[in-house]
């Protein structure tokens, strides 16, 4: 696709949404007419919240290239994709779903984008882990039952790319000091967006929700590089490393990654009883 | 209820406004109180209903009803927390198709085994249910007559159901569905050590250096306990944690080393860890040459199968009648041997040959022999049911003890061997109720002279009256059922027709045998319930006064909290209620009551329950006893017969363990405080059995005394690796495993009744290997047919998610009725626990 094409497609809705939101602007909250106001409605659809089907183009193009057939809904065997209908906050006759009540189910052989005739869902998409539907978000950290101590992870569990989209990172509970907490954390490299982790949210309003992943995504600027990831890509440090050093300490001693220690330390405290002929305990890299 | 002016004006506000847009709002007072003060909810302490963790939970009322629960932040086990299903406890009661009145098969007006159910009230209940059972106890006498509870019953329930049969009705055919859970711990326990239930607390949890799961995954099935033993690793650098499963679950997620292996192959690496121990010196000489004996266990004990199958025709030692009628051996003898002798039985289990059996890299083998050799490591071992739901379940759970008793990590802080349990009082009822076909309270048998004559003390029964023959276990029940042997049957809080295995050809044909009346106390439509003849509807939970008992020997009381809905009533209402229908010249034999004419003419209600002790207890008592709590506390059995039921039966009941190693604390302080372990001596808590300072039973300078063997001495068993009762073939090419979510307990009968639990999971699945699935021609969310020489059923086959199961094995959790695992499950059991394997068969995968 050129430079150029992508310009012009994307002019255009960046252009009536300027105009929209203007006259929204102008109107105020005070009185609107019918007509305006359901085209006020419409407008919401910029940027949308809906969260379209795998493979979906940018939503710029994506407006452009469907031409509303519902074959894609049609061929989606869990009947989980609609077609927008007037009054709703997405362009009429678009395909989406809503994760709280319908999930994508992600299959292998991903039918929808099968069958769509004109490259709205990108038949480049052949496996469904690639898919970019949107992205899920923890939102609510105050609700959310996991980053209150108890143990529901059932977003984590009903992920389909578990341990890869969706990770538990734990940290103590300095509350009981007895238990972990074990906190959801999404990661967008691997996440769909198949919204499963939004349906299954058992809260009365789910913690965790899936947005369109322009309104969910921050980005980094690009002035700065992360130094473990740059040192990790290469496969070395950027800048050798030193030459060792020497220190100034006391008779007897060594320092160590920032800490002094004897130079003699007994590997533990303990030592075994004589009689048993102890095997050697078992450290971290050892396995 | 007063309004502040404020509040007032808002209301006014909103109603306006709501009737201007035509919503109807519930009416003031109800709106007040949504918002309102604290003092608008009652709290009270109770305990999660689910598993044997054992959570504390505060549980509020408010106009008779629950309306929240929260975690007890002063609760010891979870401190304020709770797993997902706890926190949909408030609403676990009200599902809306709860039972609330006796329910009978009937055609024209008269009961019918193939009628439909249609409402009676309690006494025509009673009538049909005393009609059938004195029948069949005319016809056949009580080896006839049986009951089914379980680990969820409360503790006076068990007691009293208990009692009601083997010493009412002299039938021994009381079974809990723990029968299925832990009866492997159980028999692993009395074997090694002489006494039931763990040494250890959750307490060794915060002490130990490195844990070891076999065949538990605590992080959906025990998930507080999980989140103990991570704080733990999280706190202290040297932690490890080893799982050992036949596929990777949640619990592998975090740990520091995976062994999958091949099922059954853990009696392997059992034995080649102890045979690491002994070649590489590291056996703690000291400890085992004084608290240790060694035997040598028989082996040809069969799989507990029916008797004509032909894994039992060859078997020696499987205990069932020979062609003498005699029985063939006991699969639970053993011969005295030396430690040389130990030690050249587990020389075979080498490193090599372990691994290439298991499947299980020789390096992942050898950390785990290590982390147990180390003496420098304490090591705590957690297992639920890949150890006891094992053809070898008794062995296997021999074998762990061996393992620590070797190296001496027993009964002390950080270091032992740790049963868990999945029932909230699969410990408080099944086990220390001695709720089981064998067995009597405080770990006293129904075949020793003694015990019975003990038992028979104390319940103030004639000499003689207990039944000398050992009762009907979970498996023989179901199989007594459906030759129509055991044709009155009575279930209480379990739903066997869902949990119980091979239910298409054992187990429901035994409820739908002709034969056979059968009842069903259940607060829920389950399956059980509508495959019964007579269905009773229960209180549950928080709508009766209760005890449970968890894993770490913790006792926890609640208080009654809300009314049953319409005719419900407890399991204890219903058997004082149905003793009443009894007398003792109608089930004792006549030269008994000959020999006790005091006894002649007597109800088993007068004898059983009314008796002087479990009757000693005024009405007034309960709100004395719980005044403290709030003032003019009763409960309904309280109401019913006229004296406080739950405090005499656990005080007479109390009087078994007191001085036997056993002793719990007096009832009126269990409901002061939030649990106590056991033995309580003196008002103290016992954290470490067996060890001197934390046990009061260990004299000074004893050390340790492991005093439920006469000797005070563990043993270890040589026992050795068995092939499981049925293996993959060409036909059927993948193992069977089957269990739970975390999502879900057991049948789901509750947790489906809550919608958010239910929309997290909804249908049951198979969790396949994406190749295994490729070669089928199957893809991620096919509908598949599983099937296998017993049944088949129609699910969805899953390649992704929580469970990443091996090329070969499948995995399905049972708590789907829609999707009934059982039926394909094989009745192979632990020929000494009879436990069932439901952790290993043979199924075939095609695509539906």
């Amino acid at each position: 696709m050129s430079v150029k094409k992508e310009k012009t497609t994307q002019a255009s809705p960046a252009r009536r949404q300027f105009m929209l939101e203007t006259v929204r602007m102008a109107c105020g909250v005070g009185v609107v007419g019918l007509g305006l106001g359901l085209y006020a409605r419409q407008s919401r659809a910029h940027p949308p919240l809906a969260i379209r089907p795998p493979g979906a183009i940018a939503e710029a193009e994506f407006l452009g290239a469907c031409i509303r057939c519902g074959l894609c809904a049609r061929d989606c065997p869990y009947d989980i994709l609609s077609l927008a209908k007037p009054g709703e906050p997405v362009a009429v006759g678009t395909p989406y779903f809503v994760a709280r009540q319908l999930p994508c189910e992600m299959c292998e052989d991903i039918p929808c984008v099968k069958a769509c005739p004109t490259g709205a869902l990108d038949h480049k998409l052949t496996d469904i882990n690639k898919a970019k539907m949107g992205l899920a978000v923890l939102v609510d950290h105050e609700t959310c039952l996991n980053f209150l101590g108890l143990r529901c992870d059932i977003c984590y569990r009903d992920c389909p790319v578990i341990d890869k989209a969706l990770t538990l990172e734990q940290r103590i509970n300095t509350r009981t000091g007895k238990h972990a907490e074990f906190i959801p954390t999404v990661h967008s490299e691997d996440c769909t967006g198949c919204g499963k982790c939004e349906k299954s949210c058992p809260l009365e309003v789910a913690a965790i929700k899936v947005f369109p992943i322009e309104l969910a995504k921050g980005e980094l600027g690009k002035h700065y590089r992360l130094g473990w990831v740059e040192k990790e890509k290469s496969g070395a440090s950027l800048v050798p490393p030193d030459p060792e050093h020497h220190y100034n300490l006391p008779e007897g001693m060594h320092y160590d990654q920032g800490k002094v220690l004897p130079d003699e330390a007994p590997a533990t405290p303990e030592s075994a009883p004589p009689q048993h002929r102890a095997p050697k305990a078992l450290k971290k890299d050892e396995l | 209820m007063t309004l502040t002016r404020r509040e007032f004006i808002k209301q006014q506000a909103t109603a306006a406004a709501a009737t201007v847009a035509g919503i109807t709002l519930p009416h003031t007072a109800a709106m007040a109180q949504a918002t309102g003060t604290k003092d608008d909810v009652r709290w009270d302490k109770g305990v999660c209903r689910y598993c044997g963790t054992g959570c504390g939970v505060l549980v509020g009322v408010k106009g008779g009803r629950i309306v929240a629960t929260q975690g007890d932040p002063d609760a010891p086990v979870n401190r304020g927390l709770n797993c997902v299903k706890g926190y949909f406890l408030a609403k676990i009661q009200y599902g809306n198709d709860r039972l609330t009145k006796p329910l009978l098969r009937m055609k024209n007006g008269k009961f019918d085994k193939n009628g439909e159910f249609q409402p009676v009230s309690w006494n025509q209940a009673f009538d049909i249910m005393e009609e059938k059972c004195k029948a069949v106890l005319k016809a056949k006498g009580p080896s006839a007559v049986g009951m089914f509870g379980s680990g969820q019953w409360t503790i006076w329930e068990g007691y009293a159901g208990n009692k009601l049969f083997k010493a009412g009705l002299r039938s021994n055919n009381v079974d809990p569905n723990a029968r299925h859970c832990m009866a492997s711990a159980v028999f692993g326990f009395i074997r090694t050590f002489g006494a039931d239930e763990p040494m250890g607390s959750y307490d060794d949890i915060e002490h130990a250096d490195a844990f070891v799961l076999w065949g538990c995954n605590m992080a959906e099935m025990h998930p507080i306990l999980w989140s103990r033993i991570n704080n733990r690793r999280l706190s202290a650098p040297q932690v490890r944690i080893h799982v050992l499963s036949t596929f990777t679950h949640r619990s592998c997620e975090v740990a520091d080393a995976e062994l999958i292996f091949t099922p059954q192959t853990d009696l392997a690496i059992l034995n080649y860890i102890c045979n690491y121990i002994i070649q590489n010196g590291a056996v703690n000489q000291d400890f085992v040459a004084k608290h240790v004996t060694y035997q040598k266990g028989v082996t040809d004990i069969g799989y507990g199968l029916r008797p004509n199958h032909p894994l039992e025709q060859g078997a020696g030692n499987n205990g069932y009648p020979g062609p003498d009628g005699k029985p063939k051996g006991n699969p639970a003898a053993s011969s005295p041997i030396t430690f040389e002798e130990f030690k050249q039985f587990v020389a075979p289990y080498t490193l090599d040959y372990t691994a290439k059996l298991s499947g299980v890299p020789k390096e992942k083998l050898e950390a785990l022999a290590k982390l147990y050799a180390d003496p420098k490591t304490k090591v705590t071992s957690f297992w639920t049911m890949g150890f006891n739901q094992h053809s070898r379940g008794t062995w296997v759970n021999n074998m762990i003890y061996n393992v620590h008793l070797l190296v001496g990590k027993i009964s002390e802080p950080g270091n032992g061997p740790f049963s868990l349990t999945g029932q909230p009082s699969a410990c408080g009822t099944a086990r220390e109720v001695g709720t089981f076909a064998h067995r009597l309270p405080a770990d006293m048998l129904i075949a020793n002279p003694q015990h019975r004559e003990a038992a028979e003390k104390i319940w103030n029964i004639p000499a003689g009256t207990i039944n000398p023959e050992i009762g009907l276990h979970a498996i023989a029940q179901d199989r007594a059922l459906k030759d129509g042997k055991l044709n009155f049957y009575w279930t209480s809080t379990t739903n066997n027709i869902q949990a119980g295995p091979n239910l298409n050809q054992e187990r429901y044909p035994g409820f739908r045998n002709p034969a056979n009346f059968i009842v069903v106390s259940d607060v829920y439509p389950t399956l059980s319930a509508m495959a019964a003849d007579l269905i009773l509807p229960c209180a549950m939970w928080m709508e009766k006064e209760g005890a449970f008992g968890n894993a770490e020997r913790r006792t926890q009381f609640w208080r009654q909290q809300v009314k049953a809905p319409g005719d419900a009533k407890s399991d204890l209402w219903q058997y004082l209620e149905f003793s009443k229908r009894f007398k003792t010249d109608e089930v004792w034999p006549a030269e008994l009551l000959a020999k006790n004419p005091q006894y002649k003419g007597k109800t088993l209600y007068e004898v059983l329950f009314a008796n002087g002790e479990v009757n000693k207890f005024d009405k007034a008592e309960a709100a004395r006893t719980n005044a403290h709590a709030w003032a003019g506390y009763t409960n309904d059995e309280t109401e019913a017969f006229g004296f406080y039921v739950q405090k005499g039966l656990f005080e007479e009941y109390r009087n078994f363990g007191k001085g036997h190693g056993k002793d719990l604390g007096e009832f009126d302080l269990y409901h002061k405080v939030r649990g106590l372990r056991w033995p309580v001596v003196n008002g103290k808590e016992t954290l470490w059995r067996y060890r001197e300072g934390y046990d009061p039973y260990i004299k000074a300078g004893e050390g340790i005394r492991f005093y439920g063997k006469p000797d005070g001495k563990a043993t270890l068993f040589a026992l050795p690796y068995q092939p499981a009762a049925e293996s993959p073939d060409s036909e059927y090419d993948l193992w069977l495993c089957t269990g739970r979510v975390l999502e879900h307990w057991h049948t789901g009968s509750m947790t489906r009744r809550v919608p958010e639990l239910y929309r997290a999971f909804p249908d049951a699945v198979v969790w396949m290997h994406p190749k295994d699935a490729e070669k089928r021609g199957l893809k991620h969310g096919d509908p598949v047919k599983a099937s296998t020489r017993r049944g088949e059923i129609q699910l969805r086959v899953n390649t992704r998610g929580r469970n990443q199961v091996p090329q070969g094995l499948v995995f399905i959790p049972f708590f789907d009725e829609s999707r009934l695992v059982n039926k394909l499950t094989l009745d192979a059991t632990c020929p000494i626990s009879k436990e069932t394997d439901f952790k290993k068969c043979a199924v075939k995968i095609v695509k539906a």
